[in-house]
């Protein structure tokens, strides 16, 4: 393994062993709890020019398999563990992380003291960070240089980078050995989701309960979503600032009241943006999957799948939305809701993928909810 | 729901005494629960047997019963305390079980007592594997395909179905107790019949195999809103078919992908949704099949158990406390992470490091049983070791251990493929020695089954050390780097040191030269996401120390380490009340210890918590770290005094007792000549380095002598010999000859013996108590019972040892604990044994005296005096309280249940009444022996002991007792007029006696063996008795308390009085 590094814009820099791809890149620096689940995290569009710490020293010792993945590659500026894996361990595994990372053109560090640089992010705040394999690891000036010429995350928009280019509808459901409850319905309510990229759990968790799903491009006015006859609209996850996607935000405006709307994590920002609330970049966010969400509707916790740098700001003005979701750690708000408008919305992922399946049933709420389509306006 | 207002007084059951399969982690669960429920304003009343524990000192309970764990008892304790409710689980399985007990005799309806943290249906269905079974199927898990059965037969029957090799396990025992694998009918019988009659229900469960499939455990936790987390996942690396307590686990889980683990924790919040755990810690254990992700639902134990301790060290989170509040009404959420405390309990840890837990066995102690581990646990003890990476966590869990095993590849066992399929306490250094050797790893994970994850990183390890030794690297050429690389592999300075042939300062005077020292990072329960406000730390070399030493005075405490036979429990007990005693001295308190199963290393126990092994290197860094003021090292039991000598010489501040005083009193030379200017007594005895020597000098001693080799615990491998053969026998058993002697002493046959624990600051000498072994001479001190007070020594000869004891605390210049064997033969005193250290029976002579002496032993060290404490004189003792050994024979059929100088108890209890008689037949029945009050007793005695026997079979047959005996023993009692049935020897066909033990007609037995070869009679009555749970007494004086016992119990029943009120009674 060649000489890796990677240099923070404060002048930080941690040293490593390269695998993967080599080269630089630069990206936000941020860490993830997950003690599992490092193929679905590298392949969530949500981590778009974002470099990836993860806290569980080994990684790679699953291996990559076909299935778990959440989009068609790996959308992680960078990746950066305690120990790559030397070994690979799992039946359903097909290749290895180095491998992977390789084919996909992305840089991975491997043998970083990632506590020491995740609690030095803990202070600091998630920063621009750039990642060097081979030759420019060798100069950390430079490589410094490199971060701070990164653009900031705050005001990006970075959703046009992962949407889909063209509609297309998804039928897989999940695999039953994870996923055992199933109702597929190929004549079931048809729901439109806005990519702003979608984890494909999202969809399989749709599908399994017998939604149709059409996805739709981010940047597809409401008028054509109604035109599709929706029996309500998702709104997806994805990477960026919300507030810089402005004509999402103003589709999903002319969309409330018209079709039941459930949002994910960017989808639920959106949401806050299109009722009228604010937004706000938070200081390291919240990336794992251990976070106690507390539903103040059921006073049950949820042990939740976060990934998020973003949140809606706490004493902005929803307009007639109550907070249903709080988290417990920190009281972000996780979950809002509309009654009159028919939307709700979570900060964090239900699909998990990688996390626990806790929150599955906010799935089960959208089907009540577009099953029940008449009567928008008058439930919660 | 908020904290229950309703209930006002709880009672907590604790585990009773340490046995296999439940040890000294339900101290530490059951102090943290009465500990917080305290705190949240009950009254707590606690019954435990065991008074080893720190649970049952007075301050931790309203009202302490240290009485035994018996219906009977309990509900005598529930009309006096009238508790509104009954918390059991934290008391392991043994509080499951009477509570269980006293919910099926009515007990607690009668009384008003609910059972909060569990519903009876829970247990029954969790521990009815059949119940549990069948409940598995409802909610569409699957266990493994079994049948319950109540016969030979139809376990025969059943196996035909599921084919060979079958599981067997018992219905209701703990750690798996009479289980086993039959690979054929033979076995199977054999395995079958044990277990039918382990099971007090009478039934075990005959199960198709899942040998070789992954092991998972996932500890959980549950309130009654149904909120739901799983504190840590537990991967096993022996695979299944191995006792989870025996097999080495780590956390958290490695080679599952997230679809995977996802998957085991809906499946374990279905098991617990469906057993219905009303509040409160679990877990539930699964196998996977590694060829196509099979999953079977194995068990769920829903109570705080030995794993769940294990993950609240491995984690951060106490499980026992935040079970405690959640059973008396608190949510999870209501419950503050105390590292973070920004954070709620409501969340699942996150780990950024890799603990590795390893048992620690005692196999050598129970020659002739079987060692091959399976599904009942033998292991004694463990350890637990936290690294960044699993090869740093294994080699220090392997240092660990305190088997003279410097790291992985430092013992390296030849075996070939073949035998490492056969799991033993000696499989991994197999596994060393195979990779040593270059044997394929895919042969090595074929022959263990092995996750390849974890064979390929055990290679890694193997690989530097092969490097080494191949370029025949020397101090000199091991720079920066290689040094770096070989502390992330856990190699330790002795390690390195032995391999290539230098002194371990000389490596660890070059490595701090380099700079590579270690960091200390924190277990935080959150991967770092939130600053952690308690200081637990573990080591390793990366940057970033998070230790952040204070500057107060400071001092650091030693723990003892894995628990085992000879250093158990009493000495986690010790450690803790000298930081308790620190604390209140105002110094900060740092713990060191790596045994996860303790108060120790509760991290809230000491000011700071180093999990850490208890090696030269790894306190040296922590002295390193944080410049203490004083180092004890007189607590911990002889691991931490294995190291003070090289501690001091490496400057650290020893306090209390000087490591020259250790030396003095173990170097046998000067503490002969000691004796001899003193004027006191030592039954003759020299040492010897050869054969010849040995029988020469036992010649000279005259026989019968005592042998043992030098450097050893608990009396490891001593025997008593009575001729020359026996001799010859022992030394090739025993010995292989090198520098160390082996010590020969005469033994003081028919002596009386005693031990004294007292107190020493240098200028004067307290007694803290004289304690009166019940056994005869010979048995080990740990395995004896005894007595508080003294029951037949005169006043005259306890003047004597008041004496002697005074002299040679003086003498030695103890400063602080100090326990001194004696015994008396033909009114002479002697000393047998001198330990300038906390022992074995302090916590037990504190409950009885009231007296914290392993406290003051520490206020002592740290400069006090007894004057300054205000303990100026022994204390007296109002009533009797009698201390009985609990021996694991049980797990071990095959090896002799028999007493001698070598102690094989795994813990204790402790009885106490006014008289002796009623305080004896207590401890009795706490250790699981009722006393028969009539029936058939069967007395065969060795021919030296038949004369005495003549007044015990009197007094039992005026009791009422019908006697059977053995020719020769009833030979002489007819001759003294006594009726008495022959029965025979087993030698002499059947019926014989172990016919008549099975066939449930023998209700005492009286056997008194001789020699140092176990007679296979003797041998095999005594197996069959440990088996079947008889009454066995193996000696005579223990015969006699036995008689006055049932002649008391016979006249009155006895009554139960809590510490805290027999205490207050004693000063008014």
């Amino acid at each position: 393994m060649k000489p890796g590094l990677l240099a923070l814009e404060d002048g930080r820099t941690f040293a490593g062993l390269g695998f993967g791809a080599e080269g630089t890149q630069t990206g936000e620096i941020v860490f993830n709890t997950s003690m599992t689940g490092y193929q679905e995290i590298l392949t969530d569009p949500s981590y778009h020019k974002q470099i990836v710490t993860m806290t569980v020293p080994h990684v790679g010792n699953t291996g990559i398999n076909p299935e778990d993945v959440e989009s068609e590659r790996v959308w992680v500026a960078g990746f950066v563990v305690r120990a790559l894996s030397p070994v690979v361990s799992n039946w359903r595994s097909q290749i290895d992380l180095y491998e992977y990372l390789r084919d996909q053109g992305i840089i991975g560090l491997s043998g970083v003291a990632t506590r020491a640089l995740v609690r030095h992010i803990r202070e600091k705040g998630a920063m621009r960070a750039a990642i060097a394999h081979g030759e420019a690891a060798a100069d950390a000036a430079a490589l410094v240089e490199l971060a701070r010429s990164a653009p900031d995350m705050s005001g990006a928009n970075l959703v046009d980078d992962v949407t889909c280019a063209e509609i297309y509808n998804w039928t897989e459901t999940s695999n039953v050995a994870w996923y055992p409850q199933q109702h597929y319905d190929p004549q079931g309510p048809l729901i439109v989701a806005y990519d702003t990229g979608i984890k494909r759990n999202i969809l399989r968790m749709m599908t399994d309960r017998g939604l149709r799903v059409t996805i739709v491009p981010a940047r597809t006015p409401a008028a054509d979503v109604l035109a599709l006859k929706p029996a309500g609209v998702f709104l997806s996850n994805g990477p960026g600032d919300p507030a810089a996607v402005t004509y999402l935000i103003d589709s999903v405006r002319d969309l409330l009241g018209k079709t039941p709307v459930f949002g994910i994590c960017l989808g639920h920002q959106i949401l806050a943006l299109a009722l009228g609330g604010k937004t706000e970049k938070m200081r390291f966010g919240h990336r794992g999957g251990n976070q106690p969400v507390k539903n103040l509707l059921t006073g049950v916790v949820e042990i939740s799948a976060h990934n998020h740098g973003f949140a809606v700001t706490a004493d902005s003005d929803l307009h007639g939305a109550e907070v249903t979701h709080v988290n417990l750690n920190d009281n972000t708000i996780e979950g809002l809701r509309h009654v009159d408008l028919g939307a709700f919305s979570v900060q964090y992922h239900p699909e998990a993928s990688p996390g626990p399946h806790d929150s599955l049933y906010l799935f089960d709420e959208f089907v009540g909810r577009v099953k029940n389509q008449d009567t928008v306006g008058d439930r919660g | 729901m908020p904290k229950r207002t309703d209930l006002h007084t709880l009672l907590v059951i604790g585990s009773g005494p340490i046995v296999i399969g439940q040890g000294p982690e339900f101290d530490y669960s059951g102090a943290q629960a009465c500990k917080v429920l305290r705190r949240e304003g009950y009254r707590v009343v606690l019954v435990n047997s065991n008074p080893a524990t720190i649970m049952t000192d007075p301050e931790f309970a309203d009202a302490t019963y240290i009485e035994p764990l018996t219906p009977e008892i309990v509900e005598q304790i529930i009309e006096i305390e009238k508790p509104d409710a009954l918390l059991p689980t934290v008391g392991g399985q043994t509080a499951l079980n009477l509570a269980k007990a006293l919910a099926e005799n009515g007990a607690l309806e009668r009384h008003g007592v609910e059972l909060i943290g569990a519903v009876m249906e829970s247990i029954d269905l969790a521990e009815d594997r059949q119940l549990f079974k069948q409940a598995m199927e409802e909610i569409g898990l699957l266990c493994p395909p079994s049948e319950i059965v109540d016969s030979v037969e139809r376990a025969l029957a059943v196996a035909d179905t599921l084919g060979y090799p079958v599981l067997v396990r018992p219905s209701f025992t703990l750690g798996g107790s009479g289980g086993g694998v039959a690979y054929n009918a033979d076995e199977l019988r054999m395995v079958s019949e044990r277990g039918l009659k382990l099971s007090p229900v009478g039934e075990v469960l005959v199960e198709m195999s899942v040998l070789g499939w992954k092991e998972y455990e996932l500890e959980v936790m549950r309130d009654t809103s149904g909120n739901f987390v799983v504190v840590c996942t537990i991967e096993n690396l022996d695979p299944m078919g191995v006792h989870t307590g025996d097999s080495i686990t780590v956390a958290p889980a490695q080679t599952l992908t997230d679809k995977e683990l996802q998957r085991l924790r809906n499946m374990a919040k279905r098991v617990l949704d469906k057993v219905g755990l009303a509040t409160g810690g679990a877990n539930v254990q699964f196998a996977i099949n590694p060829e196509d992700g099979r999953v079977f639902v194995i068990e769920m134990n829903p109570r705080v158990s030995r794993s769940s301790a294990l993950a609240s060290k491995a984690t951060g989170f106490p499980i026992a406390k935040i079970a405690a509040l959640l059973a008396v009404g608190f949510r999870l959420d209501e419950i503050p992470n105390d590292i973070t405390r920004v954070t709620p309990a409501s969340f699942e840890p996150s780990l950024d490091y890799v603990v590795v837990k390893f048992p620690r066995w005692d196999f050598a102690k129970f020659p002739g049983a079987d060692a091959n581990l399976g599904p009942q646990m033998k292991a004694v003890g463990e350890v637990m070791a936290i690294g960044r990476t699993f090869p740093e966590a294994l080699q220090k869990a392997v240092r660990s251990l305190d088997i003279g095993v410097v790291g992985f590849g430092a013992r390296l066992l030849e075996a070939p493929a073949a035998a490492m399929r056969v799991p033993t306490a000696q499989r991994l250094f197999q596994v060393a020695a195979a990779l040593h050797n270059g044997m394929a790893l895919e042969e090595i994970e074929r022959s263990t089954g092995f996750d390849p994850w974890f064979v390929r990183q055990m290679a890694d390890i193997m690989v530097i050390q092969s490097t080494i030794i191949n370029k025949r690297l020397t101090l000199d050429r091991l720079d920066e780097r290689d040094f770096r690389k070989l502390k992330h592999f856990g190699y330790g300075d002795a390690q390195v040191a032995k391999l290539i042939g230098v002194e371990e300062m000389d490596v660890r005077e070059r490595r701090k030269a380099y700079g590579v020292v270690p960091s200390y990072y924190r277990v935080d329960t959150c991967a770092a996401e939130f600053e952690a406000h308690t200081p637990y730390l573990y080591s390793t070399f990366e940057e970033g120390d998070e230790a952040q030493p204070t500057g107060r005075k400071k001092v650091i405490i030693l723990g003892g380490g894995p628990n085992r036979i000879g250093q158990g429990i009493e000495f986690d007990y010790c450690c803790v009340h000298a930081c308790f005693a620190l604390k209140e001295l105002g110094y900060e308190t740092i713990m060191v210890n790596c045994n996860p199963e303790t108060v120790s290393t509760d991290y809230d126990t000491a000011d700071r918590l180093y999990f850490e092994p208890l090696t030269v290197e790894d306190v040296l860094n922590i002295i390193d770290e944080e410049r203490p003021s004083g180092v004890l090292v007189q607590f911990g039991g002889q691991t931490p005094l294995n190291i003070a000598r090289e501690l001091a010489d490496a400057g650290a501040p020893i306090w209390g007792t000087s490591v020259d005083t250790i030396d003095l009193a173990e170097d046998r030379k000067r503490f002969n000549a000691l004796m001899t200017e003193l004027g006191i007594a030592q039954p003759p005895g020299a040492t010897a380095l050869t054969r010849e020597e040995a029988l020469k000098v036992a010649n000279d001693i005259g026989y019968p002598v005592i042998v043992r080799p030098s450097y050893v615990l608990g009396g490891r491998g001593m025997a008593i010999v009575f001729d020359d053969a026996m001799l010859l026998e022992w030394l090739d058993k025993h010995i292989t000859w090198s520098q160390h002697p082996i010590l020969i002493d005469h033994f003081l046959d028919d002596a009386f013996e005693l031990d004294v624990d007292a107190l020493c600051d240098g200028e004067r000498v307290v007694i803290g108590g004289i304690m009166e072994h019940i056994e005869e001479a010979g048995v080990h001190s740990g395995d004896s019972a005894c007595s508080i007070p003294t029951i037949k020594i005169t006043h005259y000869h306890l003047e004597i040892i008041r004496d002697y004891t005074r002299r040679i605390g003086l003498a030695l210049g103890v400063k602080g604990l100090f326990n001194i064997q004696f015994a008396i033969k033909d009114e002479v005193v002697y000393v047998l044994e001198v330990n300038p250290r906390a022992s074995r029976t302090v916590p037990y002579v504190s409950k009885a005296t009231a007296v914290p002496l392993a406290r003051y032993a520490a206020m002592i060290a740290a400069g006090k005096t007894l004057k300054d404490i205000g303990f100026l004189d022994e204390p007296v003792v109002d009533g009797f309280f009698v201390k009985e050994a609990v021996l694991p024979f049980q797990k071990f059929p095959g090896a002799d249940a028999r007493l001698g100088p070598e102690m094989r108890s795994t813990g204790e209890v402790m009885g106490h009444a006014a008289s002796f008689g009623r305080a004896f037949a207590k401890a009795q029945l706490a250790v699981g022996s009722k006393f028969p009050l009539d029936g058939t007793a069967f007395i065969s005695v060795n021919p030296y002991d038949r004369n005495a026997v003549v007044i015990i079979a009197r007094d039992l047959h005026q009791m009422g007792f019908r006697l059977l005996a053995t020719r020769g023993t009833a030979e002489t009692l007819v001759q003294a007029g006594l009726p008495v049935t022959i029965m025979n020897k087993v030698s002499e066909g059947s019926p014989h006696i172990v016919d008549a033990i099975r066939a449930g007609e023998i209700d005492l037995i009286l056997n008194t063996p001789r020699g140092s070869v176990a007679h296979a009679d003797g041998s095999l009555i005594r197996g069959t008795a440990a088996l079947y749970n008889v009454p066995l007494i193996t000696t005579l004086s223990a015969a006699l308390a036995v008689v006055q016992g049932i002649r008391e119990l016979k006249q009155k029943t006895l009554k139960v009085r809590s510490l805290q009120r027999h205490h207050t009674q004693d000063r008014g």
